[in-house]
């Protein structure tokens, strides 16, 4: 992999390579839409890769990438659905990933049970926005049997964030004294109460029609005009994952980043600091299940229907996989760790799985079976091999001279303050 | 004289063992001042009292004449206590500007919305709270580390960097936890003269803690000693030196005579 990462970074071979593999990468998709998808995608998957290396003009790999997301696989996937539910689905997983970097990797508190934000957000929406809320609330819903219409969406998005901050809120205050193994267990039983809530929801008052599930969800509208096709829903999602990335590394680096990190780091230093610890444990809880909240309402449009099945510990353990795989604490990780987690259960699974049944194994070796060895297996190998992920985070580098240089007064040798 | 910093009858109990008992202690505004006694006498305990690292069992503390006993150290910190530990607790993977920047955590505002915003305020207040620990680090000497990992860093630049983060939260006391220890004797003398400079040029009070004497004979002005977590013996280096007590607990007993 020498020369790759030499053909990178060399400032002049680097940006033809990359014009050159990203275009090859999306005709060849475009082309090959219907076959051999798995492959082409990962190929085009693997470009973004290469532009977030690779050393080039910086608008020349955002044009670039920009292409990719916004006008490659759209197209592609308007001839092959199976390629764009994945798509969407990796837009949702890259928010939940940085989500839970922001609990596990900024602020090294061990969340088990981060699904059950995305629940909140999932059944926030659904329950209102679907013939559920009429059946528990007839009399306010007199005139809508099929609940609020699709314009709602954008309206419960904040809806969903403020609920799912809420239940980070809730989750938080219990677990304040609590570190390490102990706050992995009660995390996951929180995650566990929130899905058998949603389970057993269905009586005295039917709120989540248990384990039924609610169907059919209605597709978000903006003026009226429906925004219902997968490739609404993409866009949607595309949006708000960019929106949660650039939020989560605007915080990264900043006041509150740093307090998470220190208390990671030390709380006892923190707190000598000045470092108010419940304050920051409960801030990062919230915002890391913010996040979860939003993606859950897209999920839930996207699949018309949930139920607590959708939101099982295995999902959490996917999620956190994704953030270890990539790289606790960091950002282009946890992305990296989202898109081969998700690319790795919905298509190379099930496509070996596929290729296998004509050798007709026995029901039991179902590669689709074994995602929880999968998820196992990574994790086990990343503690061993690659403890820091696949793209680790990295320090903060500050230009000391460049802040220096621009100060409107010359720096005195002693600092200034109050006596 | 008004005390900066007074500790009424302070006490802290582990279980059956009386850790410090009954200590009466005061430190003036602008003194370096240290506590000193042999291994386990509670020096350490006594810190992490005035610190709020420990609650104490019993007695009352008073920082310029406010009651602290009990606060936590998030609570103490912005008063204007500060401190740096026995053994080195810097935030190992941050860089050395970042271990600052923590320290000044209770001096900016931008909350987590303003930050998600990324608003004028928010990215004024960072440029120049930068600024400002560059500023903190080359005081200290360490501004050529100021991108690098703390935990990466030599020794006795590391308890330096500590003092740094201390300085960061503004604080008028300064309390340094056994600030030579692991030092050679080139790094002590340095530490000596940053220690004075601090007070001098900054005005800010330092309490210290060391059981070795010739350190804190040459440095402090003022003395208590503990023995056994009771104040065997407070007052001037030469008073101490020539202390009974003190060289009963320092030496054993029969030494003094």
């Amino acid at each position: 992999m020498n020369w790759l990462s030499r053909l990178l970074h060399d400032p002049r071979r680097a940006p033809i390579f990359l014009i050159a593999y990203t275009v090859a990468a999306s005709v060849l998709m475009y082309i090959f839409a219907l076959n051999f998808e798995t492959w082409f995608f990962v190929l085009l998957l693997t470009s973004l890769l290469f532009l977030h290396l690779g050393n080039a003009n910086r608008w020349l790999k955002l044009g670039l990438a920009a292409l990719v997301i916004a006008v490659v696989i759209p197209l592609t996937g308007q001839e092959n659905g199976a390629l764009l539910n994945v798509s969407i689905m990796i837009c949702i997983n890259i928010a939940l990933a940085l989500g839970l970097n922001v609990v596990v990797g900024f602020a090294g508190l061990l969340d088990l049970g981060y699904v059950a934000f995305f629940a909140t957000g999932a059944y926030v929406y659904s329950i209102f926005a679907s013939p559920q809320a009429p059946r528990f609330l007839p009399h306010l819903f007199e005139n809508l049997p099929m609940g609020l219409p699709g314009d709602y969406f954008w309206l419960f998005l904040p809806v969903a964030v403020f609920a799912a901050a809420g239940a980070g809120i809730a989750l938080g205050l219990p677990v304040l004294r609590l570190r390490g193994d102990y706050l992995a267990i009660v995390t996951l039983g929180f995650g566990e109460i929130v899905r058998i809530l949603a389970n057993n929801l269905d009586k005295p008052l039917n709120i989540t029609n248990g384990p039924q599930g609610i169907t059919p969800i209605a597709k978000p509208a903006l003026f009226g005009i429906s925004l219902g096709k997968p490739v609404h829903f993409y866009f949607i999602g595309l949006v708000l994952m960019l929106i949660a990335i650039t939020l989560i590394r605007r915080v990264e680096n900043s006041r509150i980043g740093r307090a998470w990190a220190a208390m990671r780091e030390d709380d006892v230093a923190a707190r000598a600091m000045g470092v108010p610890l419940v304050k920051m444990k409960l801030m990062a809880f919230a915002t890391g299940a913010a996040f979860a909240g939003a993606m859950g309402m897209v999920f839930a449009v996207k699949q018309t229907f949930i139920n607590p099945e959708s939101f099982t510990f295995m999902e959490s353990i996917a999620i956190l996989a994704m953030v270890i795989l990539g790289g606790l604490g960091s950002i282009p990780g946890a992305i990296i760790g989202a898109v081969t987690v998700t690319v790795l259960r919905m298509q190379v699974l099930t496509e070996l799985a596929n290729w296998l049944t004509q050798f007709h194994l026995p029901p039991a070796l179902n590669l689709a079976k074994y995602q929880p060895l999968i998820f196992g297996l990574i994790l086990i190998i990343m503690m061993r091999y690659r403890r820091h992920g696949l793209l680790p985070a990295r320090r903060h580098f500050v230009d000391i001279d460049a802040l220096t240089a621009d100060s409107p007064e010359p720096a005195p040798t002693a600092p200034a303050r109050g006596a | 004289m008004a005390e900066l910093l007074k500790a009424e009858k302070i006490t802290k109990r582990f279980g059956g063992l009386v850790a410090v008992s009954e200590v009466d202690f005061t430190v003036a505004p602008g003194e370096i001042a240290a506590i000193i006694g042999p291994n386990g006498a509670g020096k350490t305990t006594l810190f992490n009292m005035i610190s709020g690292v420990y609650k104490p069992s019993g007695g009352r503390l008073f920082l310029n004449g406010t009651e602290i006993t009990g606060l936590g150290p998030e609570q103490i910190a912005p008063l204007g206590v500060s401190r740096t530990f026995q053994n080195v607790r810097l935030f190992k993977p941050l860089s050395a500007l970042e271990n600052v920047l923590v320290g000044m955590h209770t001096q900016l505002q931008s909350g987590l919305f303003s930050t998600f915003l990324h608003t004028h305020r928010q990215r004024d207040e960072e440029r120049a709270a930068m600024r400002e620990a560059v500023r903190l680090l080359d005081y200290m000497g360490l501004k050529q580390f100021a991108n690098e990992a703390a935990g990466s860093l030599p020794y006795g630049a590391q308890r330096r960097l500590e003092i740094a983060r201390a300085l960061a939260t503004q604080p008028k006391l300064l309390m340094l936890d056994e600030p030579k220890a692991g030092m050679n004797p080139k790094e002590t003398d340095e530490l000596k003269d940053i220690i004075r400079r601090l007070r001098d040029e900054l005005k800010i009070t330092i309490l210290l803690i060391d059981h070795d004497m010739k350190m804190v004979m040459s440095l402090a002005e003022r003395i208590a000693v503990l023995d056994f977590g009771t104040k065997i013996a407070e007052g001037t280096p030469d008073e101490i030196k020539r202390n009974p007590l003190v060289i009963e607990a320092y030496l054993g007993r029969g030494a003094a005579s």
